[in-house]
């Protein structure tokens, strides 16, 4: 018999790859099901008693099919430009993308189910002003989170003082117990941060989602951009646009400022649940990029409250480690013990302060669907400012006025389990049979803490290259925000774009496409 | 370099080593095999592809999956079969997802290689082998690990990393001229074993050289017809023949010299101690003993070694208690 590598090589097969991390890949979206009416006008009652909305914010043209003025550049050039041209450029980008191998695997299908995710040449352009407030908001919002967190598992003084309620937190799965009292360098919590952003009515832009826990998504920020200026460099010299190519030394540098005390110069390394994973494409890009290890669980030991390396000259200390893996699965002596893709003893090492995880562990306590709705009150507790971003207007089921609003409505609105995901549990009013309301209904009333509700929203539109020509297509925008002895914001983000017509779906299975997202510097 | 980064490319290039060698195999036996000689002896034929299972060590789980020993049973098997974890197929799979796993050791080309075989390999089906030819396959084989060979020898950098995929290369060789050498010995007794005379004799020892890209190399070296002895040498003792044990050893103990960094460990010392043997050894001595005995011998020692080089750099099991 022929030696075979060890079995500890081989790739674990049985992990739950798709529960590692909120992946971009994963249904994200609230309003995701909202189908639309024949003309293609949303239903959407924004403010309540106002619907239907007109036709969806459009990023490039005015009402009457003017350029805005941000777009004049970009649209004087796609005039320009001969259409095969076009056509031949847009072969060109998918044949890069999948010569470089930006795929995402597939579940369920062997090794050459990996696919590309489509890839629009129509960017999404934000004028400087715009994106000036945008940041101060994002700014903002993330400091609060943070401090939230630090409370949280502190002195919880934003629930002495009666700002949230201690459920909340109490009640909250993602609330880890073993975090209370630990003090983390800098008090960040949440060092990266993806926050979803949509634009709805006439262009205000709204806070979708907090992600506090793994976001992804932002290699493909990146390939996007150097796709884009690969194939059109002419675009980049017609106008200055913030550049992002330098977003993986921003990163280290961020996660170099809160290795653990007296770390002169810390090891960083990627944690990553492995091959098998969606994401695994990202978690190696942003290891190589940034000149640092890439690490399974399998790759790491703790040994007196300290976290190594295996390498082949003998263990290595890690300082700090950028994971992409869930908390749940991270130590199986502290966390899910049926976890293979973690390290035993993890957690004694963040709790005697020798190693650092970012995201810190118990970060899901703010970002869930109840936390999101209390994120103004906590801007206002801790920074005693106005929120600078807005959130989509939202229910708590839980207060008795909101409750009889939302019975009383239920027709127009949408309504979401706290604790669901993936568009289970969800009730989409404008589009339910009466049945299916009846039926809601009552589950509500049985339970009203375990939903929240909100108005279907018109999200906005960007012209995107489809099989019929150029045709507007809703996106979103997923911007990140690092944060350790500073906070850093790479102008920009991802441009997600659901490309089937009408669709809401911006999900990368369900046929969701990405855009380059430019911010204007002048 | 992380223990696993080091064991994955180790791994990487053994199994793209361990298909040309299994494509060089299958070429030994189908030439043995489609002797006239053994036409008019059918049963001799199967016997030709049971000793090439039993080179490869496959030969308990071909049989726990056939009743009989049928040539193109196994030629199948050894191929195409994902079943079989050491079939072509398989090696080329395995390779390729150490290579997606450690897209950020190795280079962009060098993925796209592997990304390439296996794709092809994919989409090829038993009937299409057949109908296009199984020697063409086997080129294709050879064809697909010279390529990546290749690109890495041209675009990767001289680190760590290289010396593990290198490691992987002479490790998998060594072990597999050795496995086609004793295939070509078990045919061969007694009187023959010292002269080519039969025609069916020449043509398995010329067999055998084809089979590991040597008849040239040979007929350059010795200017003389093929005689077992010299075969024999060549492959084992000669340090100008790419295949030979002799380079393999050489290579491996340079390499793991450099790995090491100047520690005296314990691979050290067993490649060394082979790398000097075959250096010093005389054919005729290695003829006394016994062929078959000096070739089981020097696999044992090869997997040794193999084992030690795991213990060193790859496991690391005695980490975490140290």
């Amino acid at each position: 018999m022929f030696p075979v590598p060890g079995g500890d090589l081989a790739p674990d097969e049985h992990a739950e790859p798709s529960r590692c991390g909120s992946d971009w890949t994963a249904p994200f979206i609230l309003l995701m099901s909202i189908t639309l009416h024949r003309n293609n006008v949303f239903l959407a009652t924004l403010a309540a008693g106002t619907l239907p909305m007109p036709i969806a914010y459009d990023e490039m043209h005015l009402e009457g099919g003017t350029v805005r003025q941000h777009y004049g550049a970009f649209s004087q050039w796609l005039q320009q430009t001969p259409a095969p041209r076009i056509v031949q450029k847009r072969k060109e980008a998918e044949l890069a993308f999948h010569r470089v191998g930006i795929t995402f695997a597939v579940y369920g299908e062997q090794s050459g189910g990996e696919r590309l995710i489509p890839f629009d040449i129509v960017p999404r352009i934000i004028p400087a002003a715009e994106w000036r407030t945008l940041q101060a908001g994002l700014r903002q919002r993330v400091q609060a989170l943070n401090l939230f967190l630090h409370d949280v598992y502190h002195g919880q003084n934003i629930v002495n003082a009666g700002v949230v309620p201690a459920e909340l937190v109490r009640n909250n799965e993602q609330y880890r117990p073993q975090m209370a009292g630990l003090d983390l360098p800098g008090g960040i919590y949440a060092h990266i941060a993806g926050i979803d952003l949509v634009r709805a009515g006439a262009g205000e832009y709204f806070v979708l989602e907090d992600n506090l826990r793994v976001p992804s998504g932002v290699s493909y920020m990146l390939e996007n951009r150097r796709m884009m200026m690969r194939l059109f460099p002419e675009l980049f010299s017609r106008q200055s646009i913030a550049p992002v190519e330098h977003y993986p030394d921003v990163l280290v540098d961020n996660l170099r400022s809160v290795a653990p005390t007296g770390v002169d110069d810390p090891t960083i390394a990627v944690l990553t649940p492995g091959a098998h994973n969606s994401a695994y494409f990202e978690h190696a890009f942003l290891a190589q990029q940034m000149g640092v290890e890439l690490l399974e669980g399998q790759d790491l030991f703790v040994r007196d409250e300290t976290v190594y390396m295996r390498t082949t000259r003998g263990p290595q200390r890690v300082h700090v480690i950028y994971r992409r893996l869930d908390d749940d699965f991270l130590d199986p002596m502290t966390f899910r013990p049926d976890s293979a893709l973690g390290v035993p003893g993890l957690f004694s090492a963040v709790r005697a302060g020798r190693v650092t995880m970012a995201n810190a562990i118990g970060t899901g306590v703010a970002d869930d669907k109840t936390a999101y709705t209390y994120v103004p009150d906590m801007i206002r507790f801790y920074l005693s400012e106005e929120p600078i971003l807005k959130n989509v207007p939202t229910w708590r089921l839980r207060e008795k006025k909101d409750c009889q609003y939302v019975l009383e409505h239920l027709a127009e609105l949408v309504v979401k389990e706290i604790h669901g995901a993936g568009g289970y549990g969800m009730l989409v009013g404008p589009t339910a049979s009466k049945q299916e309301l009846e039926e809601f209904r009552l589950r509500i009333i049985a339970r009203p803490e375990k939903y929240i509700a909100q108005p279907t929203l018109a999200l906005s539109t960007c012209p995107t290259f489809v099989e019929s020509g150029v045709a507007p297509r809703h996106v979103d925008l997923r911007p990140y925000v690092l944060s350790g002895h500073d906070i850093h914001i790479v102008p920009g983000g991802l441009t997600r774009v659901a490309l089937r017509e009408g669709s809401l779906v911006v999900n990368s299975s369900q046929g969701g496409g990405t855009k380059d997202t430019w911010v204007l510097e002048n | 370099m992380l223990c696993r980064t080091a064991s994955e490319l180790y791994w990487m290039s053994r199994h793209i080593e361990r298909a040309e060698n299994t494509a060089r195999l299958i070429d030994l036996t189908q030439r043995i095999a489609l002797l006239p000689e053994r036409l008019e002896r059918g049963k001799a034929g199967a016997a030709c592809w049971l000793r090439a299972l039993e080179a490869l060590g496959v030969d308990e789980e071909y049989l726990a999956r056939h009743d009989k020993v049928d040539g193109d049973d196994v030629l199948r098997f050894l191929t195409l079969d994902p079943a079989n974890p050491s079939s072509i197929y398989s090696c080329l799979q395995l390779a390729r997802e150490s290579g997606r796993a450690q897209r950020g050791a190795i280079t962009a080309e060098m993925y796209q290689d592997l990304n390439a075989s296996w794709l092809e390999i994919l989409g090829l089906n038993w009937e299409q082998l057949i109908s296009n030819g199984v020697s063409p396959f086997l080129d294709w084989v050879k064809t697909r690990s010279a390529s990546f060979r290749g690109v890495t020898v041209g675009t990767m950098g001289r680190d760590e990393a290289y010396d593990f995929l290198r490691l992987g290369t002479f490790v998998e060789r060594a072990d597999c001229t050795v496995r086609m050498l004793d295939i070509k010995y078990a045919e061969a007794h007694g009187e023959e074993e010292r002269e080519a005379r039969s025609a069916v004799q020449y043509y398995q020892w010329s067999a055998l050289l084809h089979a590991i890209s040597a008849f040239e190399t040979y007929r350059k070296i010795y200017k003389d017809t093929i005689q077992p002895v010299r075969v024999a040498e060549l492959i084992i003792l000669r340090d100008d023949m790419p295949r030979s044990l002799a380079v393999c050893c050489n290579a491996i103990h340079a390499t793991l010299t450099t790995l090491a960094g100047g520690a005296k460990v314990e691979a050290i010392r067993l490649s060394g101690a082979l790398a000097a043997e075959v250096r010093f050894a005389r054919i005729d001595a290695i003829l006394a003993q016994g062929m078959h005995e000096y070739l089981t011998h020097f696999l044992e020692r090869t997997h040794q070694l193999a084992d030690e080089i795991g213990r060193q750099f790859m496991w690391s099991t005695d980490l975490a208690a140290a």
